[in-house]
């Protein structure tokens, strides 16, 4: 018998019908979802008509998702939506998501049961990525891939390498999914795990709740990785359990599967994480951070935005203030989030604090709106870019952490960690 | 822009370096991605990290980059923006996989090759001979092989494209 494969490669085996694929080797998949969003979707649409695609291949398998400025902020992007609107109009798609039900693409998706353990999916955003938290391979195209996957339902991949992760023992307070993947990106590099998939395992991981390896699998892109993935447990049985509308199946590596390479990172080593203007590999331990004063702080995005990070952000700012000259803006990753939130008192605990609560938005994480930078302003975030002028102006600086962080930050007026408010 | 000697597809320019990294936000700032106009994207490319690149670039020029280039988003404007403002090649040590696809899906003509990426300065005349798989850095003379491209992104090449590609699969006619 041949040797064994990864989740990876079993996911691109299946849905390139085939018994077994080899790292190197490209396949043609059948995709079971195709997302695209307010800033990819216009050039997808006008791709999908210059390929002469009429009909899109399965109107239950293509998303669009209108979140990077909407409620829209300016005329443009209002015309923008409007095309996607009326495209999805037109083609009857059954998920198209803004105001009502919407929220960040990449949270919304597996909220609403859309994608599944065992799914092979591409989004026209980098972070697709966030769905191998389930069990799923799914990885982030340009407009003219998900454009042309809206016609056709299939694609090519070079089946990825795999780097095996793994991290045993105990997280310490404070430390979560967020920690873990800054770590990583700190120790391999922007460029780490380029074009390869990134397997994540051991205790630290399993005890992770799914808001965690969410943001774990977001940020394989920031490594340069192709897809992170978590092979599916209980936790993700429960979590798909009452959201899905058909049937899945959850894949595990062999125990002879090949790695390309195993890091071994120990949990307790982790201490919460800042990562430093203007590249995610930046990352350094709390206690090596130093006196940093910021002007924003934000909580939110598709790293940061679920109901989890809400509640840990407003254990930190429970009877607190934000200190002054700070702005402190928290952006729920849904409505439905939004709801709980508001339901749980969290928002009130916010308020109370004197933080802004936004309707959900990409917003200020690609400097878009509601929280842009001006000159040599800084800005702790909950993020998962900190390139230059990603917030806005070319001279501000953006600093990378957890809910924990940005929260305590905001009411220390300087990064820090709530341990020391 | 790119031409023929013969049969074989050449590109020709002076170049523009930039180092390791370089990611779409400065590629094209997300500020400017409420169009889809080539043009008025051509008009802020590198804006992130280089505000002369547009006053300085002419049709034909190569970009030389470092690892990674075009890491970050899954924009096409950047590769579009690229295209638009007149480069008709980019050579880097390695990138980022999104960019890659995008470049070849939009006819963007990218090479991986990192020694050539290394020697080759700001400002030299290089020529690329995409047929017989050569860079030559005619201010300095030297020279560097690359392999040709296999698979389906040598489908995509051989079509022009992927909406050529997709044209046929679906039997749009052309
Ligand atoms: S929240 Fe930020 S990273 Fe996530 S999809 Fe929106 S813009 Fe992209």
């Amino acid at each position: 018998m041949s040797a064994g494969m990864t989740i990876t490669e079993k996911l691109l085996a299946k849905a390139a019908g085939k018994d077994s694929v080899r790292p190197g080797e490209f396949v043609t998949c059948e995709l079971d979802l195709v997302l695209a969003n307010d800033i990819t979707a216009p050039i997808a649409i006008e791709q999908f008509g210059n390929m002469g695609g009429t009909q899109v291949f399965d109107r239950d398998k293509v998303v669009l998702v209108a979140d990077h400025s909407t409620p829209n902020k300016d005329i443009k992007t209002a015309q923008i939506v409007k095309q996607m609107r009326e495209f999805a109009r037109e083609q009857g798609l059954t998920n198209y998501y803004e105001g009502a039900g919407s929220g960040i693409e990449h949270i919304i998706l597996p909220d609403k049961g859309l994608v599944l353990p065992g799914d092979v999916v591409i989004g026209a955003d980098s972070h697709t990525c966030t769905y191998g938290a389930l069990g799923a391979f799914s990885t982030g195209v340009g407009s003219s891939d998900a454009g042309a996957a809206m016609a056709t339902g299939e694609t090519w991949f070079r089946v990825p390498a795999t780097l095996k992760f793994v991290i045993a023992g105990e997280l310490g307070k404070w430390v979560g999914g967020k920690d873990i993947i800054l770590y990583t990106i700190g120790k391999i590099g922007v460029d780490g795990a380029l074009y390869r998939a990134m397997e994540f395992a051991g205790s630290a991981i399993e005890n992770l709740p799914m808001a965690g390896r969410f943001t774990v699998c977001n940020m394989a892109i920031e490594a340069g990785g192709k897809n992170g993935i978590i092979a599916p447990d209980e936790k993700v049985e429960e979590f798909v359990k009452g959201r899905a509308q058909r049937a899945y199946e959850c894949l595990a590596s062999d125990t002879d599967a090949e790695y390309e390479r195993v890091h071994e990172w120990d949990a307790g080593d982790i201490e919460p994480q800042v990562s430093f203007p203007h590249l995610p590999e930046n990352a350094r331990g709390i206690s090596q951070v130093g006196d940093i004063t910021i002007h924003q702080a934000v909580v939110g995005a598709c790293t940061n935005g679920r109901l989890e990070d809400l509640r840990i952000a407003a254990e930190v700012l429970k009877g607190r203030q934000v200190a002054a000259g700070v702005r402190c803006i928290i952006i729920p990753g849904s409505q439905e989030i939004h709801l709980q939130a508001t339901r749980e008192g969290l928002v009130e605990t916010f308020l109370e604090a004197g933080c802004m609560v936004s309707t959900p938005t990409c917003g200020p994480c690609l400097g878009g709106h509601m929280g842009v930078l001006a000159e040599g302003e800084k800005a702790i975030a909950t993020t998962n870019r900190n390139f230059v002028g990603r917030m806005g102006h070319p001279e501000s600086e953006i600093y990378l952490s957890s809910p924990a962080l940005a929260a305590a930050s905001a009411v220390a007026g300087k990064i820090c960690s709530p341990d020391e408010l | 822009m790119n031409s023929k000697r013969g049969e074989n597809m050449i590109s020709k320019g002076k170049v523009h370096k930039y180092g390791d990294h370089v990611d779409t936000d400065a590629i094209i700032p997300a500020r400017y991605l409420m169009t889809t106009d080539p043009d008025e994207l051509a008009s802020h490319c590198m804006e992130g990290i280089d505000t002369e690149f547009v006053s300085r670039a002419e049709p034909g020029d190569i970009i030389v980059a470092g690892k990674n280039f075009g890491c970050g988003s899954s924009r096409e404007h950047a590769p579009i923006a690229i295209k638009a403002a007149g480069v008709s090649c980019v050579i880097a040590a390695s990138f980022a996989r999104i960019f890659y696809r995008n470049s070849f899906n939009i006819g963007l003509p990218i090479i991986e090759q990192a020694e050539a990426a290394a020697a080759i300065d700001d400002g030299d005349e290089v020529e690329v001979d995409f047929t017989d798989g050569l860079i030559r850095d005619l201010t300095t003379g030297d020279e560097w092989r690359f392999a040709a491209l296999t698979g389906p992104v040598a489908e995509l090449i051989e079509a022009g494209g992927l909406v050529n590609l997709t044209r046929s699969r679906l039997g749009a006619g052309g």
